[in-house]
């Protein structure tokens, strides 16, 4: 039974926004130029984020977390006021939901012991996903990386790219294909075989350190394939509404600085806002961030009342993907040649935002 | 709390309305873009039917409380989009012919006093505002009203009139006093049949071809002065224009779920066509390893749903009793231009079987074209989005 439709946020969803927005614009808003320019972020930005408790509130109390569950539609929000501040930090703070969240929904009781007390401390740990190859077209359903059967073991052969802190993080969930479908495995980083390589020079998120991953005959135990053949449309529909906030969250800042560019910026002896081609731009600009963020909305909203969500998703997904593009580069080019420089940040919103139709799984909800 | 997934209740009207669209307006579409101008008698069936109510009057002080959590309240205008989007899957322009739902019987139940509404209530109204010289530019209309002691006498030309041959009653926008602008313009009650009242010609139009379009002439009209609607008053502001102008909040989103309904019928029709040859419509692929007729498809298919959210939260917040002018522009430019482009698209993409007669597909097309037109231009929103969100006024941004 579906009682009611709502576009209005409850209290809590308030106060989470407000949260978030607020952390974003203490810590990120002002910095976030420099640790593009730096190709790294500040790790106590993250740590802010973490203290929050987001992610260990997922984790169930007898792994030790908090055990409030994870409600997507609050995931969703969360991640536009992060993206809003930039991408590469929204994936960095958020990442390790990309490892914990599937453990606690598709996990064994044996994997969630094994693994979930590991997120439960004070300080932020990195666990990631390695899902994208860089191949032409890049299609999750049909992935190069393979897993075979061997015994009581999973052999895993092939290479992933935009795999963000792998360097750091202890342990990954790689998709690999398995007797015809994608399959989620856990592997630890000190597998034999496992090599990460050097650090990726990518379009767009210069803040987040993304690497290339190999597998060469990595023999993982059978316990740690995660789910079944089910799993990977488990993943993808929270995944790619995910990507729909994010890009949401590109396109409102997009938004925001040209709007306000437009109201500063005098030609002709008035404001460029005044002029019907950049007015009109930025009215366009208004509702698409709207309609991005209500898809992804409907597609969270499904998610949560434990529906079949592959349509909201996809579709909050690829119109995200689209308008994110045609929004970023309304913001260069509303502010024109001062756009195409990196003093300003419309530039890093064009580069970023590209992103949101290639990846798949960058984060979850 | 936020909460996007359609309602049970809303399923329910979904599929009755889907019903009725299927089975009383798709088998007579065709015939009646061919019989322009010819009363579709079938649609006598719904004459009986009430489907206007008068809008509640709202309590002081109702408006929304920000701060506490309040329920979401089911209302009026929701139900509206949702039943107008599955009769324009059917056909728009035979909705804009259903008796007695003229845009002049929405006026009438807005702001007639009781007595009005117990002489005009039962009666199909249209609505007059456009003129040769006044378009998107409502506030200029020439067409004046000059107090004849018990009586209106009315003189001016007016166009564009939907329903202008089957109406029983128009409802006329006129000045009062043209040097007080914005703030003289009234509207009246004009039954057919007034002397100096004449339908002056039909309109051959690109689409909605089965709801008859037509110019009034009004020459020396002679009308009981207690035909004006509202207050006779000439106020030295232009609050009673914006509040005239106001109603156009409740029905922007109409004609955005017009649209909506249109455009999805024919993406509907696209994909039933492509299924037919083979192809394979499933929302697990990748949109990078599709054809280029599946990945137009599916962005179609993304573009209608965004209509329909924009315009179900424009609807969503009137029923909470929130201003949603903004909105409200919103929904009506994104589906006015889209449901354009989507029809275009699905003709393009269906080749000969979108331009062919025999099929709706070339007929949506040309349907879909008012949406970005009437009830105020895709430019006129753009221009009421920008001023809003930007914060400028009128004198600021032209």
């Amino acid at each position: 039974m579906v009682e009611e439709i709502s576009f209005a946020l409850s209290e809590e969803q308030k106060m989470m926004q407000d949260t978030i927005r607020q952390l974003v614009q203490a810590n990120v808003i002002d910095a976030i130029h420099q640790w593009d320019e730096n190709r790294l972020l500040d790790k106590q930005a993250v740590q802010k984020f973490w203290e929050l408790g987001i992610i260990q509130s997922m984790i169930p109390e007898e792994y030790g977390g908090y055990g409030m569950g994870s409600s997507p539609v609050l995931h969703t929000l969360i991640l536009e006021e992060l993206a809003y501040g930039d991408m590469a930090f929204a994936v960095y703070a958020m990442l390790p939901a990309l490892f914990v969240l599937p453990v606690v929904h598709l996990g064994s009781t044996e994997q969630k012991s094994k693994y979930l007390p590991e997120f439960c401390h004070e300080s932020y740990i990195p666990a990631t996903m390695a899902v994208n190859e860089l191949s032409v077209g890049f299609d999750i359903w049909n992935c190069e990386t393979k897993a075979e059967k061997k015994g009581n073991s999973y052999i895993l052969n092939g290479k992933k790219c935009f795999v963000p802190l792998a360097d750091e993080a202890k342990y990954m969930i790689v998709v690999a294909h398995y007797e015809g479908n994608p399959h989620l495995f856990i592997i630890d980083k000190e597998v034999k075989g496992l090599s990460v390589g050097e650090r990726e020079k990518n379009c767009g998120w210069w803040a987040l350190p993304t690497f290339e991953v190999n597998f060469e005959n990595c023999s993982i135990t059978e316990s740690d394939k995660l789910g079944d053949e089910t799993a990977i449309n488990w993943l993808i529909q929270r995944t790619r509404t995910a990507m729909a906030a994010i890009g949401t969250g590109i396109s409102r800042a997009s938004y925001e600085y040209a709007k306000k560019y437009a109201k500063e910026r005098q030609q002709f002896g008035e404001p460029i806002a005044s002029r019907q081609s950049i007015a009109f731009m930025i009215a366009e600009m208004a509702y698409e961030v709207d309609a991005m963020r209500l898809l992804a909305w409907k597609a969270a909203s499904a998610i949560e009342l434990g529906m079949d969500a592959n349509r909201e998703s996809f579709l909050a997904k690829i119109y995200a993907g689209e308008m994110t593009m045609k929004l970023t580069d309304y913001g260069v080019q509303i502010l024109g040649g001062h756009g195409y420089i990196r003093d300003h940040p419309v530039e890093r919103y064009y580069r970023n935002g590209r992103s949101i139709a290639i990846c798949e799984a960058m984060a979850i909800i | 709390m936020i909460q996007l997934v359609t309602p049970d209740y809303i399923k329910t009207l979904q599929d009755n309305m889907h019903k009725l669209a299927e089975g009383v307006l798709r088998p007579i579409s065709r015939k009646y873009d061919e019989a322009e101008h010819e009363y579709p008698k079938e649609l006598d069936m719904f004459r009986g039917i009430k489907v206007m109510a008068r809008p509640k009057k709202k309590k002081e002080g109702d408006s929304s409380a920000s701060g506490e959590e309040k329920k979401p309240k089911r209302g009026a205008n929701l139900g509206m989009v949702v039943t107008i989007e599955e009769m324009c899957w059917g056909d728009a322009a035979l909705l804009l012919s259903f008796p007695n739902a003229g845009l002049g019987n929405a006026a009438i139940l807005a702001v007639a006093n009781d007595e009005q509404l117990e002489r005009f209530g039962n009666k199909w109204a249209a609505m007059a505002i456009t003129e040769p010289g006044a378009g998107s530019d409502s506030g200029s209309i020439t067409t004046t009203a000059i107090r004849d002691g018990d009586y209106w006498v009315l003189n001016g030309e007016k166009i564009f009139v939907t329903c202008a041959d089957r109406s029983e009653v128009v409802v006329v926008w006129a000045t009062v006093d043209k040097k007080a602008g914005k703030a003289g313009i009234k509207s009246f009650v004009v039954e057919k049949g007034t002397p100096g009242f004449t339908l002056e010609h039909l309109e051959h139009k690109l689409g909605i071809r089965a709801s008859d379009t037509g110019t009034f002439v009004l020459s020396d009209c002679k009308i009981p002065y207690n035909n004006i609607l509202g207050d006779p008053e000439v106020k030295m502001s232009t609050e009673g224009f914006k509040g005239v102008m106001k109603t156009f909040d409740n029905t922007r989103p109409l004609v955005a779920s017009m649209a909506t309904g249109i455009a999805r019928a024919a993406v509907e029709f696209t994909k039933e066509q492509y299924e037919k040859k083979g192809y394979v419509f499933d929302y697990k692929k990748n949109l990078s390893n599709v054809s280029a007729v599946e990945r137009e498809w599916y962005l179609m298919d993304a573009n209608v749903e965004a209509m329909r959210l924009l315009t179900w939260r424009a609807a969503w917040m009137a029923d909470n009793n929130q201003f949603n002018n903004l909105e409200a522009s919103m929904a009506k430019a994104k589906a006015g231009r889209y449901a354009t482009l989507v029809t275009q698209r699905c003709s393009e993409l269906l080749g000969p079987v979108g331009y062919s007669a025999q099929y709706l597909a070339e007929k949506w097309m040309r349907d879909s074209k008012i949406m970005d037109i009437f009830e105020g231009t895709g430019q006129i929103q753009h221009l009421i989005i920008a001023r809003n969100v930007l914060e400028m006024s009128s004198k600021e941004l032209k």
